[in-house]
């Protein structure tokens, strides 16, 4: 495994070349929000307009041919990132709504079968019944819960959630959350809030032993650490392009192929059919029938390129990287008075995503203080309130690393709480 | 250094020694207000008199300029009848998109909020507690004149 050479990385990212407030240089701990981009991934978008620019999968002329023909090569090549099938690759706007997908698949078969409708072999794992369960945990994002929790209200099916413990782990000790009205697990991998990372071979094997189908929010974990989607045996995950490295725009959903050859489809338009007349309308088989519309082929060039960027860096010299920043922040934070992590406090199964707050200082002050010194985190609720409320907070100060940062910006995080805690008295 | 001029002394002050905090038991009308990217809070209770005026009380939680704001609301327009008390709350607004000078017979210490506007994102901190009094006073019967021209996100969670 090789040691990142965070110097030479730097220079990748033109964003590194500016200057933020009062002159400081950028101190960008925000990547768990969103990563910065390096040139690569600039280039490689900007080509595709420059010399390749058509709609894919249409016309009969050559720059269709050559954008098709990126927009499919950079779908392997984001597959394979993760161990899959190109064909099991399901390009969507962001991870959110690769989520709202397989809900609203859920929601679409159910009104099908009620409706009496003739439905393909294997469709019956998406239809729910009263009473039917969907499980989820309470650190998850509000992606990964408010699609469930209005399926939930649309179907009947009852919304339940594995609690956390003190360290912010899941607690899974209540073998009942899984039982035979369990449909669908839907947990993260990384929580963006805590930084934990989950037992996901404990879940899977819950969860087979009711039947019930996985999916694992990949959106912390994908760019941060190596992940391959046949070992972890989950049935979904999905994540976005602009958390590494890639363009805005771009999320992706990876399913297992029998799984989502038996969902029906979400959107509904052009490219994803098969047939159509004025009664009725046959649908593609996956990926297409997930893409209806003219998809985003220059992000997909984008996305790409960026996985070519991280692959040349190894997953795995990533994580480590990662690991020793977290670590650092870790020891740094534990020192000082009045300051709490929310989350695990060790680095063990743990991404880079550490969450505090300050005795007697709003997250909202912290973060502008920070600012005020060229240091980039996030405040708030960070889109996972439950969790917030789990540990009695009202928001909290997050930050967040990538291979981009390394110990110095953990050294000026750390001077800038003290900072903060001078400025302010406490 | 800039932050000073948004943490200005007089808003640590009323930070860390708020005026008027506490919800009071009887009231005619309560909103409950909050700000999804910092998590502030506010639930705020009003009470018409017979003479017009509306008495405030609130409590909340949040960082500290939604504090000092809610404090210096309070000091500028509980007790206040509806037309003055909105035209304090149009006024600040403009202050904060730098539209007009801060007069300080109208906002009191609330002059010293206009720093805030050099960030904008923390904008809807200074406004919750001021815009929550509205909502409050025209929920217990007060007729608005202006039109505010800002919205914030009232009891929506957004992030």
């Amino acid at each position: 495994m090789a040691t990142l050479d965070v110097a030479a990385i730097k220079a990748d990212f033109p964003i590194f070349k500016r200057t933020v407030r009062n002159d400081h240089r950028l101190v960008y701990l925000d990547s768990g929000a969103t990563s910065q981009k390096p040139f690569q991934v600039l280039d490689a978008e900007r080509n595709f307009y420059e010399n390749h620019n058509a709609a894919v999968h249409r016309g009969a002329h050559l720059l269709a041919e050559e954008a098709t023909d990126a927009f499919e090569h950079a779908r392997a090549n984001i597959a394979r990132f993760i161990g899959a099938q190109a064909d099991d690759l399901v390009f969507t706007k962001n991870a959110t709504e690769a989520i709202n997908l397989i809900s609203y698949s859920f929601l679409n078969a159910t009104l099908k079968s009620l409706r009496g409708a003739d439905l393909p072999k294997g469709v019956e794992r998406f239809v729910l019944a009263e009473g039917d369960e969907i499980l989820v945990s309470e650190m998850e994002h509000h992606a990964n819960l408010v699609p469930w929790q209005e399926l939930c209200e649309k179907t009947g099916a009852v919304l339940r959630w594995i609690g956390l413990t003190e360290d912010g782990r899941l607690e899974l000790s209540d073998p009942s959350l899984f039982n035979s009205r369990t449909k669908m697990v839907a947990v993260t991998h990384q929580s963006n809030l805590l930084g934990t990372v989950n037992d996901v071979p404990a879940i899977v094997k819950l969860a087979e032993s009711v039947g019930a189908l996985v999916f694992l929010d990949a959106c912390q974990s994908v760019p941060h650490m190596p992940v391959d989607v046949v070992a972890l045996g989950v049935d979904f995950i999905a994540w976005s392009g602009h958390k590494m490295l890639g363009p805005l725009g771009i999320g992706c959903l990876w399913g297992k192929s029998e799984v989502l050859s038996a969902m029906p489809p979400f959107i509904s338009g052009g490219s994803m059919i098969e047939s159509v007349s004025m009664e009725r309308t046959t649908f593609a088989a996956p990926p297409k029938r997930f893409e209806a519309g003219v998809p985003m082929a220059a992000q997909a060039v984008g996305m790409s390129a960026a996985v070519d960027y991280l692959n040349a860096l190894g997953m795995a010299s990533v994580a480590q990287h990662e690991h020793m920043l977290t670590e650092a922040a870790l020891a740094g934070l534990a020192d000082i008075p009045g300051l709490r992590i929310i989350g695990p406090e060790n680095s063990i199964d743990r991404g880079s995503a550490v969450s505090f707050v300050l005795e007697g200082l709003h997250p909202h002050d912290v973060g502008q203080v920070l600012d005020e010194s060229g240091i980039a985190v996030r405040v708030g609720q960070h889109c996972a309130k439950p969790a917030c409320i789990r540990f009695g907070v009202q928001a909290t100060t997050r930050a967040t690393f990538y291979i981009y940062n390394d110990l110095e910006d953990v050294d000026a995080l750390v001077a800038g709480i003290y900072s903060a805690k001078k400025f302010f008295g406490v | 250094m800039k932050l000073e001029n948004m943490y200005q002394e007089i808003i640590l002050d009323h930070y860390k020694h708020p005026h008027g905090k506490g919800l009071a038991e009887a009231f005619d009308a309560e909103v409950h207000h909050v700000n999804p990217t910092c998590g502030d809070e506010i639930t705020l209770r009003v009470s018409r008199g017979t003479d017009g005026k509306f008495s405030v009380s609130y409590d909340s939680m949040g960082c500290s300029i939604s504090q000092a704001s809610a404090s210096i609301m309070f000091d500028q327009i509980n007790n206040h009848d509806f037309k003055s008390g909105e035209a304090a709350v149009d006024h600040l607004v403009a202050m904060l998109q730098r539209s007009v000078e801060a007069d300080e017979d109208v906002l009191g210490d609330g002059i010293a909020l206009a720093g805030v506007a050099q960030y904008p994102a923390r904008v809807k901190c200074a406004l919750l507690a001021w815009m929550a009094w509205k909502d409050a006073a025209i929920q217990a019967g007060a007729e608005s004149q202006l039109e505010t021209r800002i919205s914030i996100d009232s009891n929506k969670e957004q992030n």
